[in-house]
C-alpha cells in the first residue's frame, strides 16, 4: 500500500447517498422476480402442482403483522437515538431484532410444513425463490442491526452522524415493503 | 485562494508496484482497469481471429463445430464483460474525479473491490475452457433451453461458470455504478452546477444509472437460470410450467440498455474531443446533456425489439418498434450537435480527432442499419443473420472502441505524463478504420442474402463477402500492434507531456501531468463558466491565469 493515509479514509457523509442508490438498484431484482412470478402465474394452465390445495395464510399473516410492527419499533429506536436516549435506542433496537428473528422462525416453520419443494414446477420454484430471497434480506437486516448494536457500545461512536443506523433502518423498511407486496402476490392472490 | 498554494506539485511516488496491489487511488484503479481490459481484449481478439479464420472458407475445417460454438460465445462474453465495461470503468475512474475537481471517488475501497472482482471473474470465465465439456456454448445471450443443458452432468460446467462470472461482473458493475453516481452527485467542485458539468460526466451519470436499473434484472434472471441448470427447478422449462421467453425478457431488459451503457460515455468522449480539435464551443451543450437522459428513459423501453421473432404479442411488436425508432431523435440531436461543432471550425487532425471522426462516421452508418432493424418486417427477415452481427459490430467496434481509442490518445499525456507518438497513432487509426469497415461492411450483404450467424460452415455462394470480412478482421488484428507499441514505448520513454498539450479547456487540464494523488486537494478552483469556451476567451475557473502561469513555471523548472 503506497497511498498516503488520508486518502484511504472513506467519505462517511456520502454513505447514506450510496446506500439509497443501492436500495433503488436492489428493488429492481425484486421487481424482476415479481414480474416473472406474475407472468408465469397468469400464463399457467395448472398453477398448483397435483395434491396441493393452495397456501395456508394464517401463519404468514401473523408473520406479516410481526414484520410490520418491527418497522414501528425501529422507528421508535431511531427517535430515541435522535433524542440522545441511548438505552431506549438499544431496547427498541433489540425488540426489532427479536421481531425479525421471530419472522425468520415463522418462515422456517411454514417451510417445514409444506408438501411441495423447490423443484415442484414453477409454483414451488417461485414460492421458495421469493420467500427465500426475501428471508435472506431479513437475515441480513437482523445481522446489520446486531452490528449496529455492538457499535453503539463503542464510546462516542454515535456522537456525529448515525448513518449506519439510518441505513439499517431504511433497509428494514425496504424489506418490510417488499414483504407486503410479496404477501399480496403469494397469499392474497391465490386464484389464478 | 492564493496562487501560492496552487498548483499542487506532481506526484512523488510513481513506482510500478502500486499497479499490482490493492490501491484505493482512483487514478491507479483507472489504469489497472484499462490495462486488465486490454489483456482480455487480446484474448477476445484472438478468438475473433479464430472465428474469421474458420469462416474464410465455406467448410468447417479449422476447428471442431462444438469448439466453434464455445469460441463465439466466449468472444462475445469476454469482449463485453471483460473488455468494454472494464475499460469504460477505467476511463470513469480517471476522468470523473479530475473533471469535477474531486480528490478521489466517494467510496475508494468499494472502488478497489469492484476492480479486483474483474480478474476474479475473468479467471472463472477463462478457466471454463479447461473444465470437462469446455466453455459455455449457447451464445452470449445464453438462452434456455440450450443454456440449461448439462449433458456431461458435472456440477462445475462451462455454462455454470459463465452464469457465475456474469453475476459477479454484475456485482462489480453495481459497486462501480454506486460509486460513480455518488461521486458525480455529491463531490463536484464549487460553482459546478449540473449545467456547468462536462458532457462526459453527464453521459457517465446516464450510463451508470442504466447499470443500476438494468443489471439487477439480469442478475435475477441469471440466478433463475443457474437454479434451472444446477438444481432442477423449472422457471424456464415448459414441462414444469416455466417459460423460456421469460429469460429473454430478463436478459434484454438489461442487455439492450447495456449498449447505451457502452455508447453513452463514447458520446461523452465525442462531445469532449470535437470542441478541442475544432476550437469551437460544443454546439447545443444543454441539449446534448438532456439527450443523454432521454436516451436513458427510452432505452429502458425498447428491449423487446430483440424478441420480435420470439412469439411476442403484436401490440408489443408495434410499441417496441415505435419506441426504438424514437431513440433516433435524441441520438440525432447529438450527431447534429457534433456536426455543428465541427462546422467551420479550425480542425486539427490529431490521432484522437481522427478516431473521433472515424467513430462518428461508423456510428451514423450503424444508426441507419439500426433504424432498419427496428422495423418489424425487416427485423424478422434478417433476424439471426450476419446483418445483425454487422450492425452490432459497427456500433461496438466502429463507434465505441474507436471512441475509446480516441479517449486513450487524448488523455494519455494527462494521466501518464508522457506524449504518445503521432505517427504510430495515425497508422493505428488508418488500420482500424479500414479494417473495421472491411470486416463489418460485408456482413450486411451476407445477412441480407440469408447467411445465419453462429455457424462454422456455409454455402459457397457466401464465400466472396466472407473472404473480405476475414481480411478486414486480420487487418484489425494487425492494427493492435502499432497501438501496443505506441502505448508501451510512450509510457517508458515518450517525451514529457506539459499540463495541457492539446490546449483543452477543463478542470483536468489545470492539473500537472500526471496529476497528484489527491488531484486539487484542498484547493479546488471555483468554476465560473460553462465548459468548452473555445474561442470565447472566457476563463473556466477563478484565477485561471495564475494557475496556468504556475503550472508552466513548474514544468519549466522540472
Amino acid at each position: 500500500m503506497t497511498a498516503t493515509p488520508h486518502l484511504n479514509t472513506e467519505h462517511p457523509k456520502h454513505n447514506l447517498t450510496g446506500f439509497i442508490i443501492f436500495l433503488c438498484s436492489e428493488s429492481v431484482i425484486f421487481l424482476a422476480f415479481f414480474s416473472g412470478f406474475a407472468l408465469l402465474k397468469t400464463a399457467a394452465l395448472n398453477w398448483l402442482p397435483p395434491g396441493v390445495e393452495g397456501l395456508e395464510w394464517r401463519t404468514p399473516l401473523l408473520n406479516t403483522v410481526v414484520l410490520i410492527s418491527s418497522s414501528g419499533t425501529i422507528w421508535l429506536a431511531e427517535r430515541c437515538m435522535s433524542k440522545g436516549n441511548l438505552m431506549g435506542f438499544r431496547a427498541f433496537w433489540l425488540l426489532t431484532m427479536a421481531l425479525g428473528a421471530y419472522f425468520l422462525y415463522g418462515q422456517a416453520v411454514e417451510w417445514s410444513g409444506l408438501q411441495f419443494g423447490f423443484t415442484s414446477g414453477v409454483f414451488g420454484g417461485t414460492f421458495y425463490l421469493l420467500t427465500g430471497f426475501h428471508g435472506l434480506h431479513v437475515a441480513t437486516g437482523v445481522f446489520l442491526m446486531g452490528l449496529m448494536l455492538v457499535k453503539s457500545f463503542i464510546p462516542q461512536n454515535y456522537a456525529g452522524g448515525e448513518q449506519g443506523v439510518q441505513a439499517t433502518s431504511l433497509f428494514w423498511h425496504f424489506v418490510d415493503v417488499i414483504w407486503i407486496i410479496l404477501f399480496v402476490l403469494l397469499y392474497v392472490w391465490q386464484r389464478s | 485562494m492564493t496562487s501560492a498554494t496552487f498548483p499542487p506539485s506532481p506526484p512523488e511516488n510513481t513506482s510500478w508496484s502500486r499497479y499490482f496491489g490493492f490501491n484505493t487511488d482512483a487514478k491507479v484503479i483507472g489504469i489497472q482497469y484499462i490495462v486488465t481490459a486490454f489483456f482480455f481484449f487480446l484474448i477476445g481478439g484472438l478468438l475473433a481471429m479464430i472465428i474469421r479464420g474458420e469462416l474464410i472458407t465455406p467448410p468447417a475445417d479449422l476447428v471442431d463445430r462444438t469448439v466453434y460454438n464455445g469460441i463465439y460465445t466466449m468472444h462475445g462474453t469476454i469482449m463485453l464483460f471483460l473488455f468494454i465495461f472494464p475499460v469504460l470503468n477505467g476511463l470513469n475512474n480517471l476522468l470523473i474525479p479530475t473533471m469535477i475537481g474531486a480528490p478521489d471517488m466517494a467510496f475508494p475501497r468499494l472502488n478497489a473491490v469492484a476492480f479486483w472482482l474483474v480478474p476474479i471473474f475473468g479467471a472463472l470465465l477463462i478457466g471454463s475452457f479447461f473444465v470437462p465439456g469446455g466453455p459455455a456454448y449457447s451464445g452470449w445471450w445464453s438462452y434456455p433451453p440450450v443454456s440449461t443443458q448439462n449433458p456431461l452432468g458435472h456440477f462445475i460446467n462451462g455454462q455454470g461458470l459463465w452464469i457465475t462470472a456474469v453475476a459477479l461482473s454484475g456485482v462489480s458493475s453495481i459497486m462501480g455504478a454506486i460509486n460513480f453516481v455518488t461521486t458525480i452527485l455529491r463531490m463536484r467542485s464549487p460553482g459546478m452546477g449540473f449545467f456547468m458539468m462536462p458532457v462526459y460526466c453527464w453521459t457517465a451519470l446516464a450510463a451508470q444509472s442504466l447499470q443500476l436499473i438494468g443489471l439487477p434484472a439480469l442478475t435475477g434472471g441469471a440466478v433463475m437460470l443457474l437454479m434451472d441448470l444446477s438444481f432442477g427447478t423449472s422457471f424456464y422449462q415448459p414441462e414444469g410450467g416455466g417459460d423460456p421467453v421469460l429469460y429473454q425478457h430478463f436478459f434484454w431488459f438489461y442487455s439492450h440498455p447495456a449498449v447505451y451503457v457502452i455508447i453513452l460515455p463514447v458520446f461523452g468522449i465525442f462531445s469532449e474531443l470535437f470542441p478541442v480539435y475544432s476550437r469551437k464551443p460544443l454546439f447545443g451543450y444543454v441539449y446534448v446533456c438532456l439527450a443523454s437522459f432521454i436516451i436513458v428513459a427510452l432505452g429502458l423501453v425498447v428491449w423487446v425489439h430483440h424478441m420480435f421473432p420470439s412469439g411476442v404479442a403484436q401490440w408489443m411488436r408495434n410499441f417496441f418498434m415505435f419506441s426504438t425508432m424514437l431513440i433516433a431523435v435524441p441520438t440525432g440531436v447529438k450527431v447534429f450537435a457534433w456536426l455543428g461543432t465541427i462546422w467551420r471550425g479550425k480542425l486539427r487532425l490529431t490521432t484522437p480527432m481522427l478516431f473521433c471522426l472515424g467513430g462518428l462516421f461508423n456510428f451514423v452508418f450503424a444508426g441507419i442499419t439500426g433504424i432498419m432493424l427496428a422495423t418489424v418486417p425487416v427485423d424478422i427477415h434478417v433476424s439471426n443473420t450476419y446483418f445483425v452481427v454487422g450492425h452490432f459490430h459497427y456500433v461496438i467496434y466502429g463507434a465505441a472502441v474507436m471512441g475509446i481509442f480516441a479517449a486513450i490518445y487524448h488523455w494519455f499525456p494527462k494521466f501518464i505524463g508522457r506524449m504518445p507518438y503521432e505517427g504510430l497513432g495515425k497508422l493505428h487509426f488508418l488500420l482500424t478504420f479500414i479494417g473495421a469497415n472491411l470486416n463489418f461492411l460485408p456482413m450486411h450483404p451476407l445477412g441480407l442474402m440469408g447467411m445465419p450467424r453462429r455457424v462454422s460452415s456455409y454455402d459457397p455462394e457466401f464465400a466472396f463477402w466472407n473472404v473480405l470480412a476475414s481480411l478486414g478482421a486480420f487487418l484489425l488484428g494487425v492494427s493492435i500492434i502499432p497501438f501496443l507499441l505506441n502505448m508501451v514505448s510512450a509510457w517508458v520513454r515518450g517525451p514529457k507531456a506539459p499540463h495541457n498539450p492539446w490546449n483543452a479547456i477543463g478542470l483536468e487540464w489545470l492539473l500537472p501531468s500526471p496529476p497528484p494523488e489527491d488531484n486539487f486537494g484542498e484547493h479546488v478552483p471555483t468554476v465560473i463558466s460553462r465548459p468548452y469556451g473555445y474561442g470565447t476567451g472566457a476563463p473556466l475557473v477563478e484565477h485561471q491565469a495564475e494557475i496556468e502561469k504556475q503550472l508552466t513555471l513548474q514544468e519549466a523548472s522540472a
